[in-house]
């Protein structure tokens, strides 16, 4: 495994861009093949089946290092990474061997059914033998989640230079759910296969947030507008017979929304489209509330599907005919859609997105103040000439959500960060007043600069009233402006409220604690937005 | 009345009227070492080592001090004080204090490793035992120094054939003394930032070997010096007089560079995991050696390591001081 973790020290002790991915090209050239796919799949995701427990290893990692496993768990925050906890707590290797990331991948697929007696001798064997770095990866291979700072861009970047391949194509290969175990280098990079190019979804094409005001982008003649909706990016697929439904992050859900299946009584294959899942009641899309009772479920049970059937709204088409249509332009594409979706019977499960009229940008921006009486989050604007990109490009499509709504609270309880953030305190609770009291109502991780970090540590450090194991009761004195997306009642919380996307957007230095906002704002806001 | 007590000011000998590295200002204080947590402004009088008191000196402008030797025994008023080698950074104490027969030793800052610029720590037996804890957890555990300087002088190396400068941050008192007479003179010349070089200019004077530097003031020409290694506090890196010395890396040297969040979010190009503190087994180790029965815990993982020592047969007490183990952020200063 030297070689992968010459490949990960390389990429994790950088932060420049060139030298990851010439680290990642080298790699790609000089691995074995066998290695290569396993780190595809690692990187994007696709991490083999966890073969043991992380409370089993936290207990042998313990026992290892002769501590108590008290101990290990009060380390353990503090380090940030299970994985590393346990490789830093271990006493060194007493042996060496260099076997590749693919033996240790298969040894470790071999034993996920055995005793475990004998996961455990195969786990102390290998901490045994392994350098610190490798014993790192070793551990990561067994909790799973690699997050490593390689994007999936950096990543198809580096594969078409090791092959002298186009870039686009190397991002669509690597797209869709392809078995590292059964897949090899040839048939994922090199090969041809109809196969395993049916359900193969493009890369989706993300949008920047709009910088300044819209003006700057030119004539409102040349974008289309659309409302941006509070959903799960979604693409369609059509081919041979079935269907595909995929998230944004590559993840197959067809079985999630079995309501979609009926897209075949009503469009040929050879279609590919881009929207967002909804849930749609009533005529009209409803909020991100509905459609969060369905993720993470892998059946759905008839009540769910009665009360909040899924849609594709759609608002691309990708694939027509059997042909990618990605380069034609976004009024063809538009053009096309449209006159595929007037097709549709009403209760059909693909519904068009409309677009939004305008003819100065002054007048959208006043359409866009009116985005949460529509269910959505702002405005997409689109380039007419535009073809359909790959990944994260500036220049045709942007964002232009709403601003958020903002609320100025009270910090009561801080908690110090995990990983990149370790001894720092990240993790604030921020209260409201109701009286004279000062009512808990969210979380906040995110969204101070590292100055401010470290100025709040430092504050924190010098005004803990009282410790609840890692949380600490600070003295109320700084107010910080709140901002989110959306308000819902939750009878979960204290303050009876749950806000989408909280983030600190302000420290309003300016303020003192009496003038932060009370609870009635709080409820006030529930009943406008909520 | 024990030989100290803890008092808002800092830790205080009745017997003898006065404090160990207090943090308020007060007539009488025995510092142990020169850095900014230790040795504040504002004391009526000070003692020290006669090699932490040039470096004080330079710090702290015109102090009334009293030196003392390694070993030399001084009786102050009721109490039997002698100042013993803590191997923290030159001149670095561990301060015995004796009263009617009740020994207690305030360490300071400490390691075990011998660094080859400050005197060997020595355990010193004692009844109670004022020990840090900044990495008094199981996850922190040093290589030897030899290895740290291969990683160092290796990356080193690959900079200056790639043509660019190495920028090693590290704070100027004592860790970058230590990294100097690391690092190998035959890559390339070692250039430091004037905070750095100042203290440089101190620890020759008293008579300490350092390797040659050359101050990167404003009128150093860098293209002057290729091949170079730039060592500068911190919060130089980055700066505007950094960016003057074109294409560079910049490594990180410190303990907290044992852990990879802080690696990634603090190191730039590369971390080196190198302290002037002790690590988890050292620190036991330490404790073992004192047969001290009573452990006073300060700056650090304070309830941690407390409660593992209480586990363990001590009688152990956390203790609130305003020393700061080895901050990540520390200025220029």
């Amino acid at each position: 495994m030297k070689q992968f973790a010459d490949l990960f020290n390389a990429i994790d002790q950088s932060t420049r861009t060139t030298v990851k991915v010439s680290a990642l090209t080298d790699y790609f050239q000089s691995a074995p093949k066998e290695d290569r796919i396993w780190t595809i799949a690692i990187f994007s995701g696709r991490r083999p089946k966890r073969a043991v427990t992380t409370t089993r290893l936290r207990e042998w990692g313990a026992e290892v290092a002769g501590i108590p496993l008290w101990l290990f768990e009060e380390a353990y925050p503090i380090v940030g990474d299970l994985a590393e906890t346990i490789a830093l707590v271990l006493p060194p290797a007493a042996t060496h061997t260099d076997l590749g990331l693919s033996h240790w991948i298969n040894a470790l697929r071999g034993i996920s059914q055995a005793e475990e007696e004998d996961r455990k001798a195969f786990v102390l064997d290998a901490w045994a033998s392994l350098d610190p770095t490798q014993r790192f990866l070793f551990n990561k291979l067994l909790t799973g989640g690699f997050r490593i700072g390689v994007s999936q861009k950096l990543m198809t970047r580096a594969l078409a230079r090791a092959t002298g391949r186009e870039e686009p194509e190397m991002a669509h290969r690597l797209m869709g759910d392809w078995d590292p175990a059964s897949t090899t280098w040839e048939q994922l990079i090199l090969e041809d296969d109809p196969a395993a190019a049916a359900s193969r979804p493009y890369p989706f094409y993300l949008a920047y947030a709009l910088e300044g005001e819209p003006e700057n982008l030119g004539a409102p003649t040349d974008w289309q507008a659309e409302w941006k909706w509070d959903g799960i990016r979604g693409q369609v697929i059509l081919r041979g017979g079935e269907h595909f439904v995929w998230s944004r992050g590559e993840e197959l859900m067809t079985d999630r929304f079995p309501e979609l299946a009926r897209i075949r009584d009503f469009l040929p294959d050879g279609t590919v489209l881009d929207g967002e899942l909804l849930a749609w009641g009533d005529g009209v899309p409803q909020n991100f509330n509905a459609l969060q009772k369905r993720i993470g479920r892998k059946t759905v049970p008839k009540a769910l599907l009665r009360d909040a059937p899924v849609i594709l709204y759609a608002y691309d088409l990708l694939e027509w005919g059997g042909v990618d249509y990605r380069q034609v332009p976004l009024a063809e594409r538009r053009a096309t859609l449209e006159k595929l979706c007037e097709t549709l019977p009403t209760d059909a499960p693909v519904k068009l997105s409309p677009t939004v009229a305008f003819d100065h940008w002054d007048a959208l921006a006043e359409i866009r103040a009116t985005a949460r009486d529509a269910q959505a989050e702002g405005l997409m604007l689109k380039r007419r000439d535009s073809p359909y990109l790959t990944g994260r490009k500036k220049g045709d499509w942007w964002k232009w959500k709403l601003d958020p709504l903002t609320i100025d609270a009270v910090m009561i309880y801080a908690q110090s960060g995990h990983g990149r953030r370790a001894n720092l305190f990240t993790d604030f609770t921020f209260a409201v007043w109701n009286g004279n009291d000062l009512v808990p109502f969210t979380k906040a991780y995110s969204g101070l600069t590292d100055e401010e970090f470290r100025k709040i540590t430092a504050w924190v450090k010098k005004n803990t009233q009282q410790r609840f194991g890692p949380v600490r009761q600070v003295t109320p004195e700084h107010v910080f402006e709140i901002a989110f997306e959306g308000i819902q009642a939750s009878p979960r919380h204290k303050s009876g409220v749950a806000l989408r996307f909280p983030r600190m957007s302000r420290w309003r230095h300016d303020k003192p604690i009496q003038e932060a906002n009370s609870l009635d704002d709080l409820n006030q806001m529930l009943e406008i937005y909520g | 009345m024990s030989a100290l007590t803890f008092t808002p000011a800092g830790i205080y000998c009745p017997a003898g009227d006065f404090y160990i590295d207090p943090w308020r200002p007060v007539a009488r204080a025995l510092i142990t070492h020169g850095h900014a947590d230790h040795a504040r402004s504002g004391m009526g009088a000070y003692m020290a080592t006669d090699i932490a008191a040039p470096v004080m000196r330079h710090r702290l402008g015109d102090i009334d001090i009293d030196t003392v030797r390694y070993g030399e025994v001084r009786q102050i008023g009721g109490a039997r004080v002698s100042f013993h080698p803590a191997g923290h950074v030159p001149g670095s104490a561990q301060i015995r204090v004796e009263v009617a027969g009740e020994v207690w030793v305030a360490s300071g800052d400490y390691k075990r490793m011998d660094d080859g610029l400050s005197t060997p720590f020595e355990p010193v037996r004692c009844h109670h035992f004022i020990t840090e804890s900044t990495f008094g957890l199981p996850v922190f555990r040093w290589q030897p120094q030899d290895e740290i300087a291969q990683q160092i002088n290796g990356w080193w190396r690959d900079c200056a054939q790639a043509g660019k400068t190495a920028f090693l941050g590290c704070y100027a008192l004592g860790k970058a003394q230590r990294l100097m007479s690391m690092l190998d003179p035959q890559i390339g010349p070692i250039l430091t930032h004037t905070a750095i070089e100042n203290t440089n200019q101190v620890m020759r004077g008293q008579g300490i070997t350092l390797p040659d530097t050359v101050r990167a003031g404003p009128d150093l020409v860098p293209k002057d010096h290729p091949g170079a290694i730039v060592l500068a506090p911190p919060s130089a890196l980055g700066s505007a007089w950094a960016r003057k010395f074109g294409t560079q890396e910049t490594g990180f040297a410190s303990g907290w560079m044992a852990l990879r969040g802080i690696r990634r979010r603090r190191a730039g190009d590369r971390g080196f995991v190198i302290s002037d503190h002790a690590d988890w087994s050292d620190l036991l180790a330490t404790i073992t050696e004192t047969e001290a029965e009573n452990i006073y815990v300060t700056h650090g993982y304070t309830e941690i390591f407390t409660r593992y020592l209480n586990e363990n047969g001590w009688n152990a007490r956390v203790l609130e001081t305003e020393f700061g183990g080895e901050e990540i952020e520390e200025d220029a200063a």
